[in-house]
Order: C-alpha cells, then sequence, then structure tokens
C-alpha cells in the first residue's frame, strides 16, 4: 500500500497542527497564499509518493549538490516523503545491475506515471561515444527513460541549453534534452546549478497540484524565471543613481554600488538570485561582489567576457529596459544590454548634470 | 587470458569477469571491471572512464580572467576547487601577487570545501556500503542511545530520538517504496554492525544532510553562492567593509559573526558526529585494514595546500605539506617540480586518445591529446561493450605519472606525506585513531586508512576554518581591508606571452592546471587532476595506476553484490568529470573519432 506524506508526518508524531503549519510555509514560500496551503494539505494526504528517475549525462553533479542544499523542504524529507527517488546515480545504494534493475522496474511499474529528472545531457557526436555509462551511449539511456515518463525536468543549464561542454567548439556535441525528447512535457530549470530552493519548489509544484507550472516561451517556470536578475537586484538604486564599481575592492564596491560596468549580466539574466537568493536566502553572487555571469542563460559562456559589459549592441527598439521575459524572448537578450546601457548612460548624465561631475559620464562607456 | 606481474602485483585475467557499471554514488560515470579466481578473490581489476567532456579545448581563446568559471565547472561536488587552481595558475603565469585577505578568504572557502566535502562522502556516498539501513529497523533505540552517549556528547542521543528515527525508517520501507535505498545490499553477510550501530549511523546520515547545507554558507558569504562560488584573479570578488560607509554593501560583521556560527558548528559536528561514527564503525571493520591498499604502501603524492603566506605555495608555507613517497620509503620525501618537464607526465597508451608516440608521456605543457575512441578487443560493439578489454584502450582517463611511476594522491597520500615530514598536528591524529583502534601502522596502507584519513583530514579542516577566521579578524584588525590587487587586471599589462602552474589540492587530492597565455588569450589550458592520477588506465609499461592496484586480492562475500568493490572505489571519492579531459595546445582541430 501508498503512504500519504501526510501519514508519515503523523506516524513520526508530526501533529496535525504543524502538518498544517508546514503547508502555510510551504504555500507561503511558493507565493501561494492560505489557498494554496489548502490545496498542498490536501495533496499531502491523499497521494502516494511520485516515483523520480534521476539521469545523469555530461554534467559536474552541481545540481544535485545544490538540491541536497534545500532548505524548506528539507532534502530529507523531499527524498523520504514527498518522492521516490527510485534512481539517482548520486545517492543510490544500489550499483551496477541491481541499480540498472532499479531503473527497469519503475519505468514498468509506473509507466506513464513516474518523472524523469535529468542532470546533464547527451553529447551525439561520433554515435554518443562521449558518455557511455552501463556500455551504451547516455542517449540511448535518456531516451528510454523519457519514452513512458510522465513529463521531465531538465535540471540545470546542461540540460536545459548545453552549458559548459556546449560551449563553442562544443566538442562532443553536447545537446540538451529539449532536442532529442520532443514529445515529452519538458520543463527547464536552467541555472549552473539552479538555486535549491528553485528545485525543490517546483518539485512541490507539481506534486501539489499535479501539473506542471505555468512556463515561459522557452519552457522555464514564470514563478522563478520570469523576471531578471536586475529587475530585483537590491544594488538597482545604485545603477540608477549612476554609482558603479569601476574595480573590484575599490570605494565602489566596498559600499556595494552597482557591478554593471565590472561586467554583471544581471540585466540580462532570467532567474530568481536577486528575489529568491542562495543557500536559505543568504546571498547572491552580486551581494557577494561579483557580477552575476548569466549562468540561466542559454549560451551564456559565448556572449563575451564575464568582465565585459554589454554596450557595443545598437538599440534595437525591442522591448528596452522593461522588457519581459515573453517578449524580448530568444535572441533580444543582447537587446536588453544595449537598452540597459543605454538606460545606464541616461541615468548617470542626468547625475552629471546635477552634480557637474564629468568624470561620471565619462566613465559610462569606457 | 594471462598473468601479468607488475609493481609486485601479480593480475590474473582467467577468472570470472564482473562488471560494475555504474560505479553509483560518485560524481561523474565510471565503470570497474574485475576478475575473481574460485575462491572469489579480486585477481584483476580494470577502471574505465566513461565520460568525456573536452573543456580544455573550450577554453582555447577565452580570456584567462574568464577560465575559473569555466574550469569551476569540472566538478560541482568539489566545487570551487577547480577555480581556485585556475586563479592560482594565472596568477602565477601573469606574476599577480594576491592580498593577505584573499589569501586567507581562499583558505577558509577551500577548508570550508574539504569539511563539507568530506562529510558529504562519508555518510552519503560511502556510508551505504558499510551500514544495513534496513538493519536499523531491528535496533533497540535504548541501546542505541547507550552507544551513542558511550562515543561522543552530541545532544540527539536519547532513546525517543532513535525511536522516533526508527519509527520514520519503518514506515518508509514500510510504504513499499524504497527509492534510493532500493535494491541495496541489504541483508549481505558483508555487512559486520549490529542493529543499533546500524540505527545510529542512518539518523547521522539524515542529520549529516541537514547540516552539511550550512557548512556550505561559508562560501556563500564570500562567493555568493554554492554549488559554484565566485572567484577572481588577483584576490577574491568580495569586499570587506567592517565600520566604513556602506558596509552593509560588504563583507561586514554580520558576515563575519555568522560565519565564526557556522565553523563553531562545523567542528562541533565532525568532532561529535563524523570521527566518533568513523571509529565506531572502523571498529568493526578491521578486517578492512588488510585489503584496498593498492600503490598506498609505495607510491604517493601531495602538492600541498593551505597556504599560510600568501602566494608562497612553497612547503616553509603550506599547512599540509607536498611530497612524493616511492617505494614506501617514508624516510625520504621527495619534492615535486610541476614545471620540470620530467616530473608530471600523461601517457595515453590505454586511453582513448593518440598522440605521436604513444610509447612516451608528455608534460602538461606540451600535451597533444585527440580522441581517439578505439574499443581494440573488446567484448561488444562501440555503442553497447560487454566487457573492456584491458590490453587494449579502455578509458577516457589518461594515465599521469610522476617520474614514470604511478602515485596514489588524495587524503591518505597527504597523511602519509605531513606524517613522513614529521607533521605534528597530522602524527598526534593518526597515532590516537591507531591507538584506538588498537592497529599497527601498516593499516593506514588499506580501504579502511583511506576512509579514516578523509575524517582526520575534515577534522584538521574545520580546525583550520577557526585559525584562518582568526587570521583575517587579525589581519582586518590592523587595518588591512583589501581584497584585490587589480594591478595587472587589465590585460593591456599582460606580456605578449606567458605560462603559468600553481599547487592545489582538492579533497580527492593533488591538483594542478597548466596555463599558457597568448596575446591576452589562452593558448593551451590543462588539468591534471586527482582522479586521473587514481583512477587512470594502465601505461605503456603495463604499470597500473592506484583504483586497479587497490581491488587485487579481496575477498569477496558475492560476486553478484560488488559491496567489496564499491567499498574500496569509494574510499577514494571519485569524481569522473574531473577526471576526463583533454586539450589541444597547437589548436588542431580535433580529429573525428574513427570506427575500428
Amino acid at each position: 500500500m501508498f503512504e500519504t506524506y501526510y501519514d508519515l508526518m503523523r506516524r513520526q508524531g508530526i501533529s496535525r497542527r504543524s502538518f498544517v503549519k508546514f503547508c502555510s510555509l510551504t504555500a507561503a514560500s511558493l507565493g501561494l497564499g492560505e489557498a494554496g496551503a489548502q490545496q498542498i494539505a490536501t495533496a499531502m494526504q491523499t497521494k502516494p509518493r511520485t516515483p523520480v528517475i534521476w539521469l545523469h549525462g555530461l554534467e559536474c553533479t552541481c545540481c544535485s549538490e545544490s538540491f541536497i542544499r534545500s532548505s524548506h523542504p528539507l532534502a530529507k524529507d523531499v527524498v523520504l516523503s514527498m518522492i521516490s527517488l527510485d534512481y539517482s546515480d548520486t545517492l543510490m545504494a544500489a550499483a551496477g545491475h541491481q541499480a540498472e534493475e532499479a531503473l527497469e522496474e519503475t519505468i514498468a511499474k509506473y509507466k506513464g506515471n513516474y518523472i524523469l529528472a535529468v542532470e546533464g545531457n547527451p553529447p551525439l557526436a561520433d554515435d554518443g561515444i562521449y558518455c557511455i555509462p552501463g556500455g551504451r551511449p547516455f542517449v540511448e539511456k535518456l531516451r528510454h527513460a523519457a519514452k513512458d515518463a510522465k513529463a521531465i525536468i531538465s535540471w540545470g543549464s546542461c540540460a536545459s541549453w548545453g552549458c559548459v561542454q556546449a560551449a563553442k567548439p562544443n566538442p562532443t556535441q553536447a545537446t540538451p534534452v529539449h532536442k532529442v525528447i520532443t514529445d515529452k512535457p519538458i520543463i527547464k530549470v536552467p541555472g549552473c546549478p539552479p538555486i535549491a530552493e528553485v528545485m525543490t519548489g517546483i518539485v512541490t509544484f507539481i506534486l501539489t497540484f499535479d501539473r506542471l507550472p505555468d512556463m515561459d516561451a522557452q519552457g522555464r517556470p514564470k514563478m522563478f524565471y520570469s523576471q531578471r536578475v536586475h529587475d530585483k537586484c537590491y544594488r538597482r538604486p545604485h545603477f540608477d543613481a549612476g554609482q558603479f564599481v569601476e574595480n573590484f575592492d575599490d570605494a565602489g564596491a566596498r559600499q556595494g554600488f552597482c557591478l554593471y560596468k565590472m561586467g554583471c549580466k544581471g540585466p540580462t539574466t532570467y532567474n530568481a538570485c536577486s528575489a529568491t537568493r542562495w543557500n536559505e536566502g543568504l546571498s547572491f553572487p552580486i551581494k557577494a561582489g561579483h557580477g552575476c555571469i548569466g549562468c540561466s542563460e542559454d549560451d551564456f559562456w559565448d556572449k563575451g567576457g564575464f568582465y565585459n559589459h554589454l554596450t557595443s549592441v545598437q538599440i534595437p527598439g525591442l522591448g528596452g529596459a522593461e522588457g519581459t521575459a515573453d517578449r524580448i524572448g530568444l535572441t533580444a537578450a543582447v537587446g536588453a544590454g544595449a537598452a540597459i546601457a543605454a538606460h545606464a548612460a541616461v541615468t548617470a548624465i542626468k547625475q552629471a548634470r546635477s552634480k557637474t561631475a564629468n568624470d561620471q559620464v565619462s566613465t559610462v562607456e569606457k | 587470458m594471462s598473468v601479468i606481474e607488475t609493481q609486485g602485483f601479480k593480475l590474473d585475467n582467467s577468472g570470472k569477469r564482473i562488471v560494475v557499471d555504474p560505479i553509483t554514488r560518485i560524481e561523474g560515470h565510471l565503470r570497474i571491471e574485475v576478475n575473481v579466481d574460485d575462491k572469489n578473490v579480486i585477481r584483476n581489476a580494470v577502471s574505465t572512464g566513461t565520460m568525456w567532456r573536452g573543456l580544455e579545448v573550450i577554453l582555447k581563446g577565452r580570456d584567462p580572467r574568464d577560465a575559473w568559471a569555466f574550469v569551476e565547472r569540472i566538478c560541482g561536488v568539489c566545487t570551487g576547487t577547480h577555480a581556485l587552481a585556475s586563479v592560482r595558475s594565472v596568477e602565477d603565469a601573469l606574476g599577480i601577487r594576491i592580498p593577505k585577505n584573499a589569501n586567507l578568504v581562499r583558505n577558509l572557502m577551500h577548508s570550508t570545501l574539504y569539511a563539507h566535502d568530506h562529510l558529504v562522502h562519508f555518510y552519503h556516498l560511502h556510508a551505504l556500503d558499510w551500514v544495513d539501513v534496513v538493519s536499523a529497523l531491528k535496533a533497540d533505540p535504548k541501546r542505541t542511545s547507550e552507544l551513542q552517549q558511550g562515543i561522543s556528547r552530541w545532544g540527539n542521543s536519547s532513546p525517543g530520538y532513535y525511536r522516533e528515527v526508527q519509527g520514520r525508517l519503518k514506515r518508509f520501507v514500510e510504504s513499499g517504496q524504497l527509492g534510493i535505498f532500493a535494491k541495496g545490499y541489504w541483508g549481505s553477510a558483508a555487512y559486520k554492525l549490529p542493529p543499533e550501530a546500524n540505527l545510529m549511523a542512518t539518523a547521522h546520515y539524515l542529520e549529516a544532510l541537514d547540516f552539511q547545507k550550512e557548512i556550505v554558507k561559508i562560501q556563500t558569504i564570500f562567493g555568493g553562492k554554492n554549488p559554484h562560488p565566485n572567484w577572481l584573479v588577483g584576490g577574491v570578488p568580495c569586499s570587506i567593509n567592517v565600520d566604513g560607509t556602506g558596509a552593509v554593501g560588504a563583507i561586514n560583521m554580520f558576515y563575519l559573526n555568522m560565519v565564526s556560527n557556522i565553523i563553531d558548528r562545523t567542528i562541533e559536528f565532525i568532532d561529535q558526529v563524523y570521527v566518533p561514527d568513523l571509529l565506531a564503525i572502523a571498529s568493526f571493520y578491521k578486517d578492512w585494514a588488510q585489503w584496498g591498499g593498492g600503490l598506498a604502501s609505495q607510491n604517493v603524492m601531495a602538492y600541498g595546500e593551505f597556504p599560510d603566506i600568501a602566494n608562497d605555495y612553497s612547503n616553509k608555507s603550506m599547512l599540509l605539506p607536498s611530497g612524493v613517497i616511492i617505494g614506501g620509503n617514508l624516510k625520504e620525501v621527495q619534492d615535486v617540480d610541476l614545471k620540470t618537464a620530467d616530473q608530471v607526465q600523461e601517457w595515453v597508451t590505454h586511453s582513448w586518445y593518440k598522440q605521436g608516440d604513444e610509447t612516451k608521456g608528455l608534460h602538461p605543457f606540451d600535451g597533444v591529446t585527440e580522441p581517439n575512441f578505439d574499443i581494440g578487443k573488446a567484448k561488444g560493439t562501440r555503442t553497447n561493450i560487454e566487457n573492456f578489454d584491458e590490453s587494449s584502450k579502455y578509458s577516457w582517463i589518461k594515465s599521469p605519472r610522476w617520474k614514470g611511476h604511478p602515485v596514489e594522491v588524495g587524503p591518505l597520500a597527504r597523511y602519509i606525506v605531513a606524517y613522513a615530514r614529521g607533521n605534528e598536528e597530522v602524527k598526534a591524529q593518526v597515532d590516537m585513531v591507531l591507538k584506538t583502534l588498537d592497529v599497527p601502522i601498516t593499516a593506514l596502507f588499506s580501504t579502511l586508512g583511506r576512509t579514516a584519513a578523509r575524517g582526520l583530514e575534515a577534522s584538521w579542516a574545520a580546525h583550520k576554518m577557526r585559525y584562518f577566521y582568526d587570521q583575517l579578524i587579525a589581519n582586518l584588525k590592523a587595518g588591512d581591508l583589501n581584497t584585490a590587487n587589480v594591478e595587472k587586471w587589465e590585460p593591456s599589462s599582460w606580456p605578449a606571452e606567458a605560462k603559468g602552474v600553481a599547487p592545489s589540492e582538492a579533497p580527492r587530492g593533488a591538483l594542478a592546471h597548466w596555463v599558457k597565455i597568448k596575446d591576452k588569450r589562452i593558448d593551451s589550458y590543462q588539468c591534471v587532476v586527482p582522479t586521473t592520477w587514481n583512477a587512470g588506465p594502465r601505461d605503456a609499461k603495463g604499470q597500473i595506476g592506484a583504483y586497479e592496484a587497490s581491488l587485487l586480492n579481496t575477498p569477496m562475500v558475492n560476486p553478484e553484490q560488488p559491496l567489496e568493490i564499491l567499498r574500496t572505489i569509494h574510499s577514494f571519492d571519485p569524481c569522473l568529470a574531473c577526471a576526463t579531459h583533454v586539450m589541444s595546445p597547437e589548436g588542431q582541430e580535433l580529429v573525428s573519432v574513427k570506427l575500428r
């Protein structure tokens, strides 16, 4: 018999009251309010744990590592009580043919009802021989597990876009999941890695609402990826005021000025870092003094150096600085960069006028 | 079928061939094949890295200041290690000296990784080789509590606590959905712990899973996120501002206090949970002090880590020293030189690459690599391999050698080198363990020794976190706030050509990146990483590497259940994404892979 998450909690001695509180907190962390809490409570009380098969292709395991950093819910609770993680190279006890048996049993037993989570991607060059777990090309394993999956989660930038091994010249022809599997719903959770609570937030959402979350045109859940890092950045007022870090560890850096001129890709990066933040909401790259490198964006490795700022592009009049993910879409990230540059220039010029500080103007486009 | 003798080992592949693929609970993709004799003793071992990503090819032509971010993505488990090796190498090439604070923050971030990575390895990647989770259901919570209280003063130790954990485990098992525990080797005679020890360790598996996410917050504070925090050529990206204007926007007392608190809790967890568990579990597995040694009693190497003096990577500065021991001669520790052409070299005789003369090794500054997937006499086809053939090419990993010798690297190697160099801290720790377990020093050269060294090093690292923190505060108190040297930040300040390499020690062992810069861009980039040293295939002389050597002569309880193989291979903490790499320093195109 299946046991529900609620059963488990109760039998551990967790009170009904604590359970309700847990549901409220989870709902709050997802921004769902009281009605959401009700739905979560119902789901937790009635559903068996959803089987999850978690495969690894070419990758670095940063997604799995990020996943276990989750604070709410705890990774422990996700793995023991929310899902049934039936296959995971990183965590499972069995190895070799016992591991493969676990995979096959889950596919057979839960046909059409399991979630396939993919970390990394398949290399397609030369018949896929650059990743051959089990003595066979990973792409075969991926297709096999995808065939009967209910939905696929592409964890991180490898599975979503290709990431570092797909950077030019992509010697192994590393290919994101959606270009190999085209007949299943796929939710992309990009980032290198994605934020832990974004990962568990999406899992919790799917379990609770029994559907994939609302997604943008590129297949990213809007709840975490519909705004730019720049939009919610706590250093944004410094950007607007034309106060920029000019060098690492300069006076501006020590006061937390805007890192745009140090190459920050926050203005063109759709992710929750500046809002949700990392490691239990503690910080995010900009807060710790380094520009965003744009790790959740497609092809971010090949968009110029991490310390070059986005200025040399003509303003295309597309979307403008305040365009949304959907409007700016696949190709216009650079356009947004140019608009941002223009905005930075304008704010800096305003500043300069009011303060007669010529150096502020001259530094904008240097 | 043949018998080969090398390095004092006898390799006999005439017995039954066992394949374990995937080796799980590691980073990346690894396959192990062994032959067992009629008594189920391992007589031959073959280690195959089954993935390749080509990161070094990708780095060619990039800005050397960006390299850390690329190579950091070599591995998300030892996150940050490759970034550290990268910034050090670029700084060496360009003659950049980092400020004292930057050295301290790097040491803090890196010792944080040691504590975290070793802890997660022990509980989440290695423990299930020794701990029978299902047996924990039979434990008496009261006696488990007594066991716990007898070995440490850790707070979560009441009978009620263990009853609760056991109850949760029971419901989990009864649900019929065993998840990550499905198809485990539960009930095998190879498991030796009493139910109470199994319950204690299972409880700590869960506690460690909760706690590990706290340790890494130190990397988040200084690097913005974990996994994959930020680094910087010339220092660290985070500015420090203790009480000046805008201090709230930088590393300030709020964050420093948080770091201090996490350090205290990390020391507490490792010293009160990890190390006592390690010793308790080891006491039931003392027979593993005779198996799994492999190269450990012969050749070990460390590059050294944790420079006490900024920009000084010599043994005068390194808190864990560098050195090489050959032939088990602990009285003579030789010095490592990463720039000398005849010390570190890589062979591709049995790797899926080709180079001009495959009987010769190449120094990383001169290395040539072209993929050449050729399964030779393997059984099966190139896309459906049944058995690899160790006389052919059989791995994506190369075979690095020090002056032609295969060596083991990692926590055990570091501890043997430190012990032989007379490091008092390490000596005291090692002697304590030998005394507690009542085993001779030769017990170190084993699977158990390797696992114990990692635990001791986790404790050492946790205490060093405190040391680095105190140094940082003292330096701030002295009025030095600098965290980055940007004198040579602009590429216009660089020479037309430069090359550099610097030593580092990843949690898994000796790591270095060799970088050549030409016209402000990366001309070549080569990483020789710990798992390459340990997991690499045979070389031109037929010498075996550390993984293959370590498996030899180990008896298996049941060859169908590869627990013994997992124990020894996991004792190295494999990281396969790290191990498989390539570069093409002269800029030649990668050739397409030819079918044989």
